[in-house]
């Protein structure tokens, strides 16, 4: 599983291998002369030996090389950093265009059935570790490994003793980061779970003050709130102690190994077989050698999340896509708008039945409400006459077309839907009523805006057809977004229409100004409307009553009254109650 | 950022003694060089095997002791970071607890979760920092530059030339990345907001077919960031190559003069070695120092932004915490507005650094007077923004009115305890929810000690019995938060059960049943009419049969109360009403 993460890792990086190569060159070369520099320190001051016996012509030597292997090797440490850095970036943001890609290619089902938090946690913080873990992971791999390798060899060759001290005790070092940071993890993970659940209350309780404050609720909350406070600072306190640890501990265990150095190096140093530049040199690197150890445990941990996280990434490139369209598809041009449902049945779980065996004909210009309980198959209708979801049995066509052999953008084009909970997006007024036409002109817009009495208020807008939209549209109220989604398909003018309760939370007096606009919108379209409120399925040509995924009653209103099934036991529990008080009175 | 130091008052030892123990262990690590200089001048030119032995064992018993020291200080540290951050939480929840609509209005709820979560946070950090760092960096540095003066003040001025420099380099290349992060941090955030959109609009999008202009317009976003993030890595890839120059030209420029020094007998070669330390010691001291500062500047914003939290007066105060004394009369009405008007904002105008606050320029209530009796039922209703909601926060006391008064009971409401005149109403908000837990621990919300008769009651009443009975656990059916494991009706009705539990004497519907279909919300109402006698009952609704045979009804327009009266009546007389009426009903039930 992991050497698989590992490889299509490894795929996104491959475009960018040229500056992976350069940055392992960059890092080799950057460590060999990093390393050189204390050799180099340590012949020199082997010629600063006492009062009288300073050999200035070789120190100077030596000093000109130092200086020159310097210079070359902080160029080398900046492309280094910019080979990392421009590989992991690149590679990231690939990854991320892909999944985002991939995510739109998925079928809706998909999408409804995944939380979109979690979608976009993997398309932000996800890929974002696996950047770090590249990163980081990367650079301190190599420089890491190169130290590590460099400074033994270097080590070796000026005295291969206290090279063996230095190995002995370097394993102590491992062992108390890698204990500590084993406990710290745990202690890690432990607060950020009692932080998640902090912050879930908090956002509870935030969220929702209005309700605390009428029940008084104040008191208890803040207990429980103190009371999950309380552990986070336990498990925080225990994570921070235990990870402040191994600063400390990796200082002394580098002292010791310094330490060790000195006394071993001095002994040798007296019998004459190290200089004292050597030994300066040696100190340098005990200094050195321990650090990268260090480092990679971490970098370990870090790449461990780094591939938690491409798997999680990964799985969303996974996900199956949306059967394209085939090649012979056909390309919808403006219908007439008859729509025939044949046979149709349909179920989002296999196991619960919902659409079962429907049919339903609409001859073009018809004005069709669905109403019905919740839950009984409305919005679903929607789904599959817009192919959002296909059809598990039987067909829908449009124009006599089946539209599984249609293309669906031009299926889709076909249709202006307004969908009871609005979506804008963060840009312009004019950008988002020109959503389904971006080439509109202004004039069409402003024209469009006016059908759906949106002109007035757009107006009133500090920058009127210029200003920007928050994210959800937070500056409108839930009124004026929906009426900017109607002036969006006015401006389509589509063949047919598809309006599910996109009235609903339109106050009244608004609603009665934009049904007059819809109604002459709907005039000479096929129209699909799912609404609750009686003066609109008044109007319609066909009443679908639906229950249970399937048709109940259809025919107009007085037809359906007079039936006395359903449809009229529905209407009456409305107003019976009035009724009955009246003829009291 | 200095004003939230008294949440560090209880922990006085750990913050004062934590930096002590760290100096401790710092003046051993500067010494250790010392050690070193001298093993090499004494021991080696010395030929002495016994020295070295004592001074090598004198440098482990220097690190032994300077591990001990520092895990106390890191111990410490904890304590009081963590005890601070703790501390700051609670008294800052208690805090915000106080507020009323207008302040939380005004920060917004996500500003609030990041002030109280995230900014906590770096503060608590920022305080760890304080006293594992902040004393023990910059004393190395200003140590090691004091240890070479010591030694030999000539050389020294090598240091005391690199450290200003290396000072120098850091502040241009920190002082570029710093607001480039805080750019890559936005350009992040588009990234997020772009994926929410598409996949709350996914429906919109691809009924206009527009996934190739979105995709497009992430790919841009994507891209803005990738640039962004190469660039700042350009610059901040120099801090590493740009020290490591200037410490190493020193390092070069310390053997060379030190030679010179030697030479003229003023030092020895074990003393040039331990210059080469102090001199990596600057550095990496300095480093920390950088880091500390960016720490500091980031806790300093947090400081400000938790400051501008403690620092916001709750508008609405309890003026008494006496329970007020109700006289017995029976002819007071229930709930009576007197001539009120209200602003949103107003009380905030005064307060600065709100710049989009200004306070609202028309009312949002204007010269409202209804009364209310005992047992009545009030239907209020008009178009989106008209008042209606606002007006039935007022009676909770959410917000204060700017003119005249709103009377609960005959006594002002400004009078009541909060509690207490909370207590006598039950309130439906619009958004229904729930919280985390079981349906019984939601029903206890309206009252702790409910008994199950009760809870069922309310149950029944609002019509919710039912489905809460076919579930298999019951009414100990688990809840979700926000209660998203139901469905909007069933939410909508286990709210209403919610403000029925502890039978208040005033129900407020605040357009809480729209998720209803009508037969539903026809039984609940009668229900409601049957089953709570003598409980006063306001309903906000867009629906006109909702409402209709209330037994007053308050028509809003543009936060003005343009009719009141019964149904028959504002039919006859008011315009806005009978508008309403005839887009909803046909015009034979409008009459009737």
């Amino acid at each position: 599983m992991k050497k698989s993460v590992l490889k299509r890792l490894m795929q996104f990086v491959r475009p960018y291998r040229g500056f992976l190569i350069g940055a392992l060159i960059s890092a080799i070369l950057s460590i060999a002369l990093t390393l050189l520099g204390p050799v180099l320190v340590g012949d020199a001051i082997d010629y600063i030996v006492d009062q009288h016996h300073v050999d200035f012509p070789s120190i100077a030597r030596i000093l000109i090389i130092l200086c020159v292997s310097i210079g070359v090797g902080a160029v080398f440490q900046w492309l280094l950093s910019l080979c990392t850095n421009t590989a992991a970036y690149r590679t990231v943001r690939d990854i991320r265009v892909q999944t985002f890609d991939k995510i739109n290619e998925t079928p809706l089902r998909y999408i409804d059935g995944t939380p979109h938090g979690d979608l976009i946690n993997r398309l932000v913080n996800d890929i974002d570790f696996i950047a770090d873990g590249l990163l980081q992971g990367l650079t301190q791999l190599f420089t890491g490994i190169a130290t590590i390798v460099g400074t033994l060899l270097f080590m070796l060759s000026v005295n291969p003793l206290i090279t063996l001290v230095v190995v002995l005790v370097t394993p102590l070092s491992l062992f108390v980061a890698s204990f500590i940071a084993k406990r710290s993890h745990k202690m890690f993970r432990e607060q950020s779970k009692t932080q998640g659940e902090i912050g879930g209350y908090i956002e509870e309780m935030l969220g929702n003050q209005k309700v605390i404050k009428t029940f008084s609720h104040e008191e208890e909350a803040q207990q429980e709130f103190e009371k999950i406070n309380a552990r986070l600072y336990r498990c925080g306190q225990k994570a921070q102690f235990y990870s402040s640890l191994s600063n400390p501990s990796t200082r002394f265990v580098n002292g010791v190994v310094y330490a060790a150095v000195g006394i071993i190096g001095a002994i040798t140093a007296i019998n004459g077989r190290l200089s004292v530049g050597q030994l300066s040199c040696f100190l340098t690197y005990a200094n050195q050698y321990t650090k990268p150890f260090n480092e990679v445990t971490g970098v370990i941990t870090q790449l461990q999340m780094a591939f938690a996280s491409a798997q999680r990434v990964f799985a969303v490139l996974d996900a199956e896509s949306e059967q394209p369209d085939s090649p012979e598809a056909v390309e919808l041009q403006h219908v007439d708008g008859q729509v025939a449902i044949d046979d149709v049945s349909f179920s989002y779980d296999p196991r619960r039945r919902l659409i079962e065996r429907f049919h339903l004909t609409v001859s073009p210009g018809q004005r069709i409400a669905i109403v019905g309980p919740t839950g009984c198959g409305k919005t679903t209708l929607i789904n599959l006459l817009m192919r959002f979801y296909d059809v598990d049995k039987g067909e829908i066509r449009v124009d006599g077309v089946p539209i599984r052999h249609a293309t669906r953008d031009s299926l889709r084009r076909q249709f202006g839907m307004v969908l009871q909970e609005t979506w804008l997006y963060s840009a312009t007024v004019r950008d988002n009523i020109a959503y389904g036409k971006p080439d509109a002109t202004l004039d069409q817009v402003v024209a469009a805006a006016k059908a759906a009495h949106a002109h007035s208020f757009i107006k009133r807008l500090p920058d009127g057809y210029d200003t920007v939209i928050s994210e959800d549209g937070g500056n409108l109220s839930q009124g004026q977004k929906q009426l900017l989604c109607i002036a969006r398909v006015m401006l389509c003018d589509p063949p047919m229409l598809i309006l599910d309760e996109a009235t609903s939370s339109i106050d009244t007096r608004t609603e009665q100004r934009i049904q007059k606009a819809f109604n002459k919108m709907m005039q000479g379209r096929t129209s699909f409307i799912v609404a609750h409120r009686l003066s609109t399925i008044k109007e319609a040509d066909v009443i679908v009553v639906m229950n249970n995924g399937s048709i109940v009653e259809m025919g107009n209103h007085r037809h359906l009254l007079q039936k006395g099934g359903f449809y009229a036991n529905l209407y009456n529990s409305q107003f019976a109650e009035q009724e009955r008080n009246y003829t009291v009175s | 950022m200095f004003r939230l130091a008294r949440f560090l008052k209880a922990y006085k030892k750990q913050v004062i003694l934590g930096p002590v123990f760290k100096l401790t262990e710092a003046i051993f690590e500067l010494i250790v060089p010392l050690v070193m200089a001298s093993i090499i001048d004494v021991g080696i030119k010395g030929r002495d095997v016994g020295y070295v032995l004592k001074m090598g064992g004198l440098m482990i018993a220097l690190g032994a002791v300077g591990l001990i020291c520092a895990l106390i200080c890191q111990y410490f540290a904890s304590i009081a970071s963590q005890g601070f951050g703790t501390t700051l939480r609670n008294r800052l929840f208690m805090h915000i607890n106080r507020f009323s609509h207008a302040e939380v209005d005004r920060f917004g709820t996500p500003s609030l979760i990041t002030r109280l979560t995230n900014d906590v946070n770096q503060l608590q950090y920022a305080v760890a920092m304080l006293i594992r760092l902040v004393v023990r960096a910059p004393f190395l540095a200003i140590g090691a530059v004091v240890m070479a003066v010591s030694i030999d003040w000539k050389l020294s001025v090598i240091l005391l030339i690199a450290m200003p420099v290396i000072v120098l380099v850091l502040y241009l290349v920190m002082s570029r990345t710093v607001p480039l992060y805080r750019t890559i941090q936005k350009k992040l955030d588009r990234i997020s907001l772009i994926s929410r959109e598409n996949l709350s609009g996914v429906r919109v999008i691809r009924a206009f077919s527009k996934q190739q202009s979105e995709k497009k317009r992430f790919a841009d976003a994507s891209e803005d960031l990738a640039d962004t993030s190469v660039r700042v890595g350009k610059i901040s890839a120099l801090l590493n190559p740009v020290t490591y120059v200037i410490m190493n030209l020193g390092i070069v420029a310390i053997v060379w003069f030190g030679g010179y020094r030697v030479q003229e007998g003023g030092m020895t070669q074990g003393e040039i070695i331990a210059f080469v330390n102090y001199m990596t010691q600057i550095l990496l001291a300095l480093i920390v120092v950088a880091n500390l500062v960016i720490t500091f500047t980031k806790a300093a914003a947090s400081a400000a932004r938790v400051n501008e939290v403690l620092d916001t007066q709750p508008s609405v105060k309890d003026q008494t915490k006496e329970p007020v004394v109700l006289s017995q009369e029976k002819e007071i009405p229930k709930i009576q507005f007197d001539r009120v008007t209200f602003y949103y904002g107003y009380n905030d105008s005064k307060k600065e650094g709100f710049p989009q606050d200004r306070p609202a320029e028309e009312a949002a209530l204007e010269d409202i007077s209804i009364t209310i009796q005992p047992g009545q039922t009030v239907g209020i209703i008009g178009g989106t923004g008209s008042g209606k909601s606002t007006f039935v926060n007022l009676i909770p006391r959410f917000y204060d009115v700017q003119k005249g008064g709103v009377l609960v009971d005959g006594v002002d409401v400004r009078h009541y305890p909060l509690s207490q005149l909370r207590g006598k109403i039950g309130m439906v908000p619009q958004r229904a929810v729930l919280f985390a837990g079981t349906i019984e621990s939601n029903m206890r919300w309206g009252k702790k000690n409910a008994t199950e008769e009760e809870i069922r009651r309310a149950l029944t009443i609002a019509q919710a019995l039912d489905f809460v009975d076919k579930l298999p656990e019951g009414i100990h059916a688990p809840v979700a938060q926000e209660g998203k494991n139901f469905s909007g009706g069933q939410r909508q009705r286990l709210t209403i059960a919610r403000a029925l539990v502890g039978a208040p004497e005033i129900l407020i519907l605040d357009d809480s049943a729209s998720a209803l279909d009508f037969a539903t919300d026809a039984a609940l109402r009668r229900a409601i009419r049957k089953e709570t006698k003598g409980m006063t009952v306001l309903i906000v609704s867009q629906r006109a049969s909702t409402i209709r045979d209330a037994d007053q009804i308050v028509v809003m327009d543009d936060g003005k109360a343009v009719g009141i009266g019964t149904h028959e009546q504002l039919m006859e007389r008011c315009e806005v009403y009978r508008e309403i009426c005839l887009s909803q009903l046909s015009a034979e039930e409008a009459a009737r």
